[in-house]
């Protein structure tokens, strides 16, 4: 493989690594910090692309992010007010959520699965216009995306020193003792879930002018790809208690993901195994630890020879 | 003043495990009490708290505080007015932030979007440093990598950061070792005292619930069977209780840990 293909193809993962980030970001805010694992993210990603896509359609694509934001956070807060105001348990809430955000999305495109953008303007294009003629023309992509994930960093970083966000981390660390500094865990979780649903929003919606297209399938199993980005990039600085590291981390964690996704498609991977393989690294970051506790135990149990059978 | 006006409280009501938890409970606590609590287990002493803390709401009756009924007031915004200790030393602090971050949470200054400014640190580190833990050299460090001690001790000071009308101790010291538990209920002694504040603490121990305070209940069934102050109070021995328990509840006192506390002490006093 020559010197220009691994560039393009590093580059290829880094575009598709900074859009997924912000959704990483946003499973930061909810799984790491409040300690929700929000099950509504994939559809809230499409209905951010929908939202996003629709808006940029009707001539209005500096509207379009705000608008992506906005309904993210309203999906968000549906969520919140789901499992801290009506009894509906958490990852119950999420699915219910994902559930009927489908509909949701394809109201909002009027009953289309698919949207083409290919004549819209988007702040895609508008980039490319802009940078003509600079060295950066043709990483276009490359500077909006980095502007808005530095841009979420950034809000993340701030939020999350200030008393509203310690209130956040507190209440995923302990509600009771957010309760007795007379602050509402209700209120704190739903401010989380919608800051970070406003991210998963507006990852959407650059997934879709980036590529062009609406999909309504665009977000399938995004949280699983996201939760597994999340895990990777806590490999680096997951054992550090500063939040701007451990955002780094999740930005980080999203770009290697796509990386060894890229490099596995180099290899003749189906394209259709993604998925499966967000699934295994999920299941071995979370499990690992685990097992990894549990292994002296099994060894013991397998060299007595005895095991479970001898109860 | 903390009034509780005829409270009753019954636990899952229409089922067989229906439990009558706070029985038509009358309270007056004046302001500067500090009332040591006693009872078997099951008396109701923890749902006692619950319901001065708003943690449900009571079936009838109605808390009142300082001439306002609170009895309707979400739990959070009686903390405002209302702090309160657990016998778990986990339950008072977040774990995964650091010391600094938990009293600020606690100080609550500025408004949501404020941030800890080096004023407050120093505060902090002033306030921890009252607490003679060495604490103050740790800010940055998380709280789960406290003792069991140190955590009530954090608790302690976070619950009085602003110093509360009413504190509620619900057994805050049996979880740690003698001498850490000797160490942090000095710590509650002094910051009650200073500051004035009304205190209600739950004990097994009969020995600190004659020594400390100038008040002490005894809750049998959901009720207040005895209330005693003053002169009556200074002569107690722990026999007197024990015996005034069999009589008033006409049976004998069944908390294992309650009995070998006072066992122990009378062990010590021969």
């Amino acid at each position: 493989m020559t010197l220009d293909k691994w560039l393009a193809l590093g580059q290829t993962a880094l575009e598709l690594g900074l859009v997924n980030s912000l959704t990483v970001l946003a499973l930061f805010v909810s799984y790491s910090m409040l300690n929700v694992c929000d099950l509504s993210t994939d559809g809230c990603f499409t209905l951010g692309a929908a939202v996003g896509a629709v808006v940029a359609m009707a001539g209005y694509p500096a509207l379009s992010i705000p608008a992506a934001m906005l309904a993210g956070m309203l999906s968000g807060f549906v969520t919140a007010v789901l499992q801290t105001r009506m009894g509906v348990q958490s990852l119950l809430a999420g699915i219910v959520v994902n559930t009927g955000l489908y509909s949701v999305n394809m109201a909002i495109t009027g009953n289309k699965a698919q949207l083409n953008m290919n004549k819209t303007d988007t702040v895609f294009t508008w980039a490319k216009e802009l940078l003509q003629g600079t060295p950066l023309a043709a990483q276009y992509k490359l500077v909006v995306e980095l502007a808005a994930v530095a841009l979420v960093v950034v809000f993340i970083c701030l939020f999350m020193s200030t008393k509203l966000g310690l209130a956040i981390r507190a209440t995923g660390s302990n509600a009771d003792m957010v309760r007795s500094s007379s602050i509402n865990p209700v209120f704190t979780t739903t401010v989380g879930l919608c800051v970070s649903n406003a991210f998963t929003g507006l990852s959407g919606c650059l997934m879709a002018q980036q590529q062009k297209s609406f999909d309504i399938n665009l977000g399938q199993g995004m949280v699983t790809v996201a939760l597994a980005s999340l895990l990777i990039g806590g490999v680096f600085f997951g054992r550090s208690r500063s939040v701007p590291l451990r955002a780094i981390g999740a930005v980080i964690g999203a770009f290697l993901f796509r990386v060894v996704y890229a490099l596995a498609l180099r290899l003749d991977m189906p394209a259709f195994m993604l998925k499966a393989v967000s699934a295994i690294i999920v299941v071995i970051a979370i499990s690992g630890p685990y097992l990894k506790k549990q292994l002296p135990l099994m060894l013991r149990r397998f060299r007595s020879g005895k095991g479970a059978k001898a109860c | 003043m903390l009034t509780l006006d005829h409270v009753r409280k019954t636990f899952n009501p229409g089922t067989a495990d229906a439990k009558l938890a706070l029985d038509d409970l009358t309270l007056a606590v004046n302001d500067g009490d500090f009332i040591s609590i006693i009872g078997a287990n099951g008396a109701g002493k923890s749902t006692l708290f619950n319901a001065i803390c708003g943690s449900f709401l009571p079936d009838t009756g109605t808390v009142t505080l300082d001439g306002a009924d609170i009895t309707m007031t979400p739990e959070h915004t009686r903390a405002k007015v209302i702090g309160r200790l657990f016998q778990d030393p986990m339950r008072g602090t977040a774990p995964d932030m650091s010391i600094e971050e938990n009293l600020a949470l606690a100080a609550g200054n500025g408004g949501w979007l404020s941030r800890v400014r080096a004023r407050d640190k120093l505060e902090f580190r002033d306030r921890l440093a009252q607490l003679g833990m060495g604490l103050e050299e740790r800010m940055k460090q998380p709280v789960g990598l406290l003792s069991g001690g140190q955590r009530q001790a954090l608790t302690l000071l976070m619950a009085t950061y602003h110093v509360p009308k009413v504190l509620l101790l619900d057994e805050h010291t049996a979880a740690l070792d003698p001498g850490t538990a000797e160490k942090v209920l000095a710590m509650t002694r002094s910051i009650v005292e200073e500051n004035h504040i009304t205190c209600l603490m739950i004990t097994h121990n009969m020995q600190s619930a004659l020594d400390l305070g100038n008040r002490t209940l005894m809750m049998d069934h959901g009720r207040i069977i005895y209330d005693v102050t003053g002169e009556e109070r200074s002569t107690l021995t722990i026999a007197d209780l024990t015996d005034k328990f069999r009589q008033l509840s006409g049976k004998a006192l069944d908390n294992d840990r309650m009995l070998l506390t006072s066992e122990r002490h009378s062990e010590k006093g021969r």
